[in-house]
């Protein structure tokens, strides 16, 4: 019997891959695994529309085309291990899958609180429907809700309980919230209009300690200040699920590591022919912005991705002489993500992480505005609030001038 | 020809679908998202990666 092609993650990394190796002529087996009872669906709405509204996996869910008809969706069934050189998955039931080749789109979970004490209720990360749902029946009005972590998950999570009627506190380790992804001058800026919206910032503090027993019910800073406390929500980052590679030759230091053309890499840097990382799970390198392999945790990665390898893998399956070309092409995407905060509509283009000079480009501070992110004459990154047209048209300028 | 509709309760005008599928759909000077209901077969794969990269997933087509 000939082997599927088993792509292992049923987010939409795992769905594009699919879509994307049908459209690119593969006519074969294809297996889907996900760890999720559900079957794909979009993640950014579960910070929002889906805390804020009554919505279900019918809102957020992906559309399945019907090239994907045929598609053995394995849902509900994490991956426990991987034998890349028998080229088999065993999922946590004990079902052993065979592939051909194999796809990891296993994505990140949320790094959680690890204290002496943890109550049994009242903590919650966001990463899945389901946890997003628990989450959304405690924002009620008037509900003391602590967001520990300012990224972006926690800026928005915060934005939507205060539009709930929660009263909302965010504790950073900076201090500014989202100064890392976006540096000072925005930062400050969307700050600035959180507070004015009531949400407040307990800044460069760490949470020590909860309280509460069975129901949380505060928080203490190192500082020794106690927060009282009725929901929790950990927005602490993010670890990649790669435990099932355990025991193979793949380098899974901080995901898996892959080369230009996104196959799997040895130990020893050589790639297996048939095994790819697609999305959040993978650490890829990308010239045009930095120096160093790095996980691009944007939406956009993971489709782009999974376009590349549905490709590769296609041509490879087919014998279609594309395949060279495919190859000779490297990975070499524009990262781009948003954020909705209130009123404030953030969209960037780049890596603007690797600036080190941001200077306004157009419009003012507390207003609309946009900012460019350089590194020495290469302009990286560009991100603003409002004024769509104007960031997107420098798009196509961000990257290291060659 | 391509019927294209993109549900304007969900459009949050982010404007990725404008890089992908240009001739269909642009923001107007309020960064407002305009689009042509038809285009032609050609625009197919084009219009495939404008509904892949919405991220509101508002976009639809039909043959």
């Amino acid at each position: 019997m000939i082997r599927p092609i088993v792509i292992v993650g049923a987010s939409m990394g795992g769905l594009r891959a699919a879509e994307s190796l049908r459209k690119g002529g593969y006519t074969g087996g294809l297996v889907v695994i996900g760890d999720e009872p559900h079957a794909p669906y979009n993640r950014p709405p579960l910070s929002k529309e889906v805390l804020a509204e009554q919505v279900d996996h019918a809102a957020v869910a992906f559309p399945i085309p019907p090239v994907l008809e045929d598609v053995e969706w394995v849902l509900g069934s994490p991956v426990a291990s991987a034998d890349l050189e028998a080229q088999s998955v065993t999922t946590a039931g004990g079902r052993v899958i065979e592939y051909s080749a194999l796809v990891i789109a296993t994505g990140l979970r949320p790094r959680r609180l690890e204290l002496a004490q943890m109550p049994a209720r009242g903590t919650h990360a966001i990463r899945t429907l389901d946890d997003a749902m628990a989450l959304r029946s405690e924002l009620i009005p008037g509900a003391r809700v602590v967001v520990y972590g300012a990224g972006f998950i926690g800026c928005e999570a915060a934005a939507t309980a205060r539009k709930l009627g929660a009263d909302v506190t965010v504790i950073g380790k900076g201090p500014v919230p989202l100064l890392r992804p976006l540096g000072l001058q925005l930062a400050s800026d969307i700050q600035a209009r959180q507070e004015a919206h009531g949400v407040k910032f307990v800044m460069n503090s760490n949470l020590a300690r909860i309280e509460g027993t069975d129901t949380i019910t505060g928080v203490v800073l190192d500082s020794g200040v106690t927060l009282p406390c009725d929901v929790l929500i950990e927005a602490i980052g993010s670890e990649p699920n790669v435990e099932f590679l355990h025991g193979n030759d793949i380098d899974i230091d901080d995901g898996i590591h892959v080369d230009a053309t996104l196959h799997a890499l040895r130990a020893n840097g050589q790639p297996w022919d048939n095994v790819f990382a697609i999305g959040d799970v993978a650490r890829f390198p990308i010239p045009q912005f930095c120096e160093t392999t790095r996980r691009v945790e944007h939406w956009n990665i993971p489709t782009e991705m999974a376009r590349k390898v549905g490709q590769i893998l296609s041509a490879t399956m087919t014998e279609n002489p594309a395949l060279a070309d495919h190859l000779a092409k490297p990975f070499a995407p524009i990262p781009s993500f948003w954020s909705d905060q209130f009123e404030v509509s953030l969209l960037a283009y780049g890596l603007l992480d690797q600036a080190d000079d941001i200077r306004l480009l157009e419009g003012a501070v507390g207003e609309n505005c946009v900012y460019g992110y350089f590194k020495g004459d290469s302009m990286v990154g560009v991100c603003g609030i409002g004024m769509r047209s104007k960031i997107m048209g420098y798009r196509n300028s961000v990257g290291l001038v060659a | 020809m391509l019927k294209i509709h993109v549900d304007m309760d969900k459009c949050q005008h982010y404007g990725q679908c404008v890089f992908e599928a240009p001739t269909v759909f642009a923001l107007n000077d309020d960064d407002k998202l305009e689009y042509h209901a038809t285009a032609d077969d050609s625009e197919l794969e084009n219009v495939e990666r404008a509904i892949d990269v919405c991220p509101m997933q508002a976009i639809a087509f039909a043959k």
